[in-house]
């Protein structure tokens, strides 16, 4: 093992012990995923025998592991038996119409403001627009050509850079890194691939949305974004408007490697569907995020989650290099019958290293939200900075906020802060904006979004106006 | 403009007010006085509407309508407006957000366009130069950090900019100091018309040496026990409340 592995190794090897397992017996173990449909979906997608290797090994590892069960979510536990895995990837219905569209869908994508043929786009509606964000993404991809940079399918890249897949995947998520990230590693169909070549800075944010070959999001999506020294990139995942899915289970990784000198910014706004008001159906969404940062580097990961039925995420950063940065901001909006357990690690190696957490949870209706964030600060990283800020925001009494802030460290020169509040919707508030004319719903808006202004403020401004429209929609109704 | 008629209203089951009369026509200033807990924040409550409290019986009525149907928000677009005893904090919300949302409400409400962000700009400085209010105070938090005079000074600067037919300003003057008390008299005798009407709760005589009343009433247990002019302010100042209620427990 080289001695960056065995850092990695131990600095995520610890990832679940803040869970509790249990055991799983050997014939819950899934039938729909063996070996033969690896085999089957790298040779579909006519891999180099270097990545079926990979998915082997990973598969062998996924086996041997139990599905963790964690303390402040509640689920049944998938089927994996049901899952197909290649055979029929995930097949959007086809709508000849938007008049075809589910009209509470319809009615958001209205409140949201998106724009008629975006609609279409987004619920599939079979048109010619198609052929439209085909040119738009290619005189896009044009652009980005001339700057040497490489944004495409992680399919694609596979085939056309496979030099740089294969140097760095799995490097900043080990296939053993947890049991979803493992499976992943096993049988991802899509993801994204972006490379920044050395100095260069990303003239414009890179949208999944602009992506070819994006038609949906894939239930194990693979993203591996490489900035390389001194360069710049500001990326976009997921949108505002509401994604139905047939797949329950989305587990996602993401890979980050800022080399030195590199800024990477990554914003995520997911609007999963929630299920309903009853907490029936919706998406269970567990993702492995992580970023890896070198001399001098920064990592800012800023994040809007307010869809699925039950989210595990925790994007996190290895500051591995001295004096470099990782950043996490982070609104979750959980109503209803909702569950989340979001929240960061930042594992500091690197001397002079520095994080800052913000993360603002909102609880409505019978949902329960938990933060939970670990800061380690290793032996090697002297004067390391940690300051971290957890707040929630309650609507109602039947919903429930938890906080559980993990802080190891292991060197004494380290300066590490931690606030926390916990405050509801006042009447009080409510009342003071009605009496200046904003009614209940416009109230409950305007005191969400400054509550989460902090973090609206790190998103790109197109985004963050939509963040803020979608905030105050995922609550509507929760008060009064 | 504002007729009140035998007013009764209750919170978690207390009376509060107990048979309320009282008639504000347009151009007039009426100062509501009385002892600590006699029930003039809760007039101003229920007349903004105030949810919790409920209203028994009596009527409210505003420019010839009743107004007991409508929501707050509702009673805040007819032109009532209160600034508040206790102005509340909203974190993260700038002054000039929360006036811009405020002010496009009630636009939105008579059907007019939001006001375009110059005029809005142009229409806030001319108030703050009015109410001599700092540059900075835009842009920060509402009421967060305030300090309590800077709380009272921000509701007048609200209603100079929403233009209100009615305003009720509850224990506006206390925590201004001697200079603020002025300068935000100033700024409501200036903002004052023959069409508005003001209703000032103090329990100090001295605000009305400045905002100079046509009528001033006494509260006490829920109910208007005596109205007079300016002299029953001085009277009070003097004299205290004792005998008032006395007279009142003889009748
Ligand atoms: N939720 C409640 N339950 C019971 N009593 C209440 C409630 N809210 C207010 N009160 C009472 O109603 C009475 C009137 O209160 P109010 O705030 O209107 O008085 P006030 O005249 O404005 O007094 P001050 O001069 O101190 O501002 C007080 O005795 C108060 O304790
Ligand atoms: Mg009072």
């Amino acid at each position: 093992m080289s001695e960056e592995e065995k850092i990695l190794e131990e600095v995520t090897g610890a990832d679940y012990k803040y869970g509790f397992t249990t055991d799983i017996e050997s014939d819950t173990i899934p039938k729909g995923l063996n070996e033969d449909v690896v085999r089957l979906i790298s040779s579909k997608k006519e891999e180099p025998e270097w990545l079926l290797n990979y998915r082997l090994k990973a598969f062998e590892t996924w086996k041997k592991m139990e599905e963790p069960d964690w303390a402040n979510i509640k689920y049944n536990k998938p089927n994996y038996q049901d899952i197909i895995y290649y055979a029929a990837p995930k097949q959007k219905k086809k709508l000849n119409s938007l008049d075809e569209l589910d009209p509470e869908m319809k009615k958001t994508f209205d409140k949201l403001g998106i724009s008629i043929d975006e609609q279409k786009k987004l619920a599939g509606v079979a048109v010619d627009f198609v052929m439209d964000s085909v040119s738009v993404a290619t005189s896009f991809k044009d652009k980005l050509g001339e700057l040497g940079i490489i944004f495409c399918s992680i399919s694609e890249a596979v085939k056309e850079h496979p030099e740089l897949v294969k140097k760095y995947i799995g490097t900043v998520v080990p296939t053993s890194d947890n049991f979803f990230s493992a499976l992943n590693s096993a049988v991802f169909t899509d993801g994204s691939f972006c490379y920044i070549p050395k100095g260069v800075k990303c003239p414009m944010e890179l949208s999944t949305y602009f992506r070819i070959n994006q038609a949906g999001t894939g239930q194990f999506e693979r993203t591996l974004l490489i900035a390389d020294e001194g360069s710049y990139v500001s990326y976009l995942e997921g949108c505002t408007a509401p994604m139905r899915d047939e797949n329950q289970l989305h587990a996602a990784v993401v890979e980050l490697i800022a080399m030195d000198d590199a800024e990477i910014k990554y914003s995520t706004v997911q609007n999963w569907y929630p299920g309903d008001a009853n907490g029936v159906g919706g998406v269970f969404n567990f993702v492995t995020k992580r970023g890896i940062c070198h001399n001098r580097s920064k990592i800012s990961w800023t994040q809007v989650e307010t869809g699925s039925a039950v989210t595990w995420k925790y994007p996190s950063c290895i500051l591995k290099g001295d004096n470099s940065i990782g950043e996490f901001y982070s609104v979750a909006v959980t109503n209803n019958y909702q569950q989340a357990d979001t929240g960061t690690k930042m594992i500091h190696l690197g001397k002079n290293s520095k994080s800052t957490i913000i993360s603002k949870g909102i609880c409505a209706g019978k949902s329960e939200g938990s933060y939970r964030g670990l800061v380690k600060i290793q032996k090697s990283a002297e004067n390391a900075r940690n300051f971290s800020q957890c707040d929630s925001l309650l609507m109602g009494d039947k919903c429930g906020s938890h906080t559980f802030p993990y802080i190891e460290v292991k060197n004494k020169s380290a300066k590490i802060e931690h606030e926390a509040t916990t405050s509801k919707i006042g009447e009080d508030q409510i009342f003071y904006c009605n009496q200046r004319g904003i009614g209940t719903e416009e109230a409950i808006a305007l005191i969400v979004n400054g509550y989460c202004k902090d973090v609206l403020n790190q998103l790109p401004m197109e985004f963050a106006v939509e963040a803020q429209k979608l905030l105050a929609i995922s609550l509507e109704g929760s008060v009064g | 403009m504002l007729k009140i008629n035998n007013l009764k209203a209750s919170i978690e089951g207390n009376k509060i007010l107990t048979g309320i009369n009282l008639d504000v026509k347009p151009g007039e200033v009426h100062a509501i006085m009385g002892p600590n807990g006699s029930g003039k924040s809760t007039l101003s409550s229920v007349i903004a509407g105030r949810e919790e409290y409920e209203v028994e019986d009596g009527t409210i009525d505003f420019d010839g309508e009743s107004i007991m149907d409508l929501s707050p928000e509702e009673r805040a677009h007819k032109g009532i407006f209160l600034s508040f005893q206790y102005p509340i904090e909203i974190p993260g919300v700038s002054v000039s957000n929360f006036l811009k949302t405020s002010l496009n409400e009630s636009r939105k409400a008579q059907g007019l366009e939001p006001m375009p962000a110059g005029d809005l700009l142009k229409m806030m400085r001319e108030k703050m130069e009015l109410l001599e209010i700092k540059k900075g105070f835009l842009s920060r938090s509402l009421n967060q950090g305030f300090s309590g005079g800077e709380k009272k000074r921000n509701e007048i600067f609200q209603m100079a900019m929403l233009e209100p037919k009615l305003a009720i300003l509850d224990e506006t003057d206390s925590g201004l100091d001697i200079d603020a008390l002025r300068i935000v008299a100033n700024g409501v005798n200036k903002l004052k018309s023959k069409d508005n009407a003001t209703v000032l709760i103090t329990h100090y005589q001295r605000l009305l040496d400045y905002i100079v009343p046509d009528f001033v009433h006494v509260l006490y247990n829920g109910r208007i026990v005596k109205s007079g002019t300016k002299d029953l302010a001085h009277e009070l100042e003097e004299k205290g409340y004792d005998w008032i209620i006395k007279e009142a427990e003889q009748l």
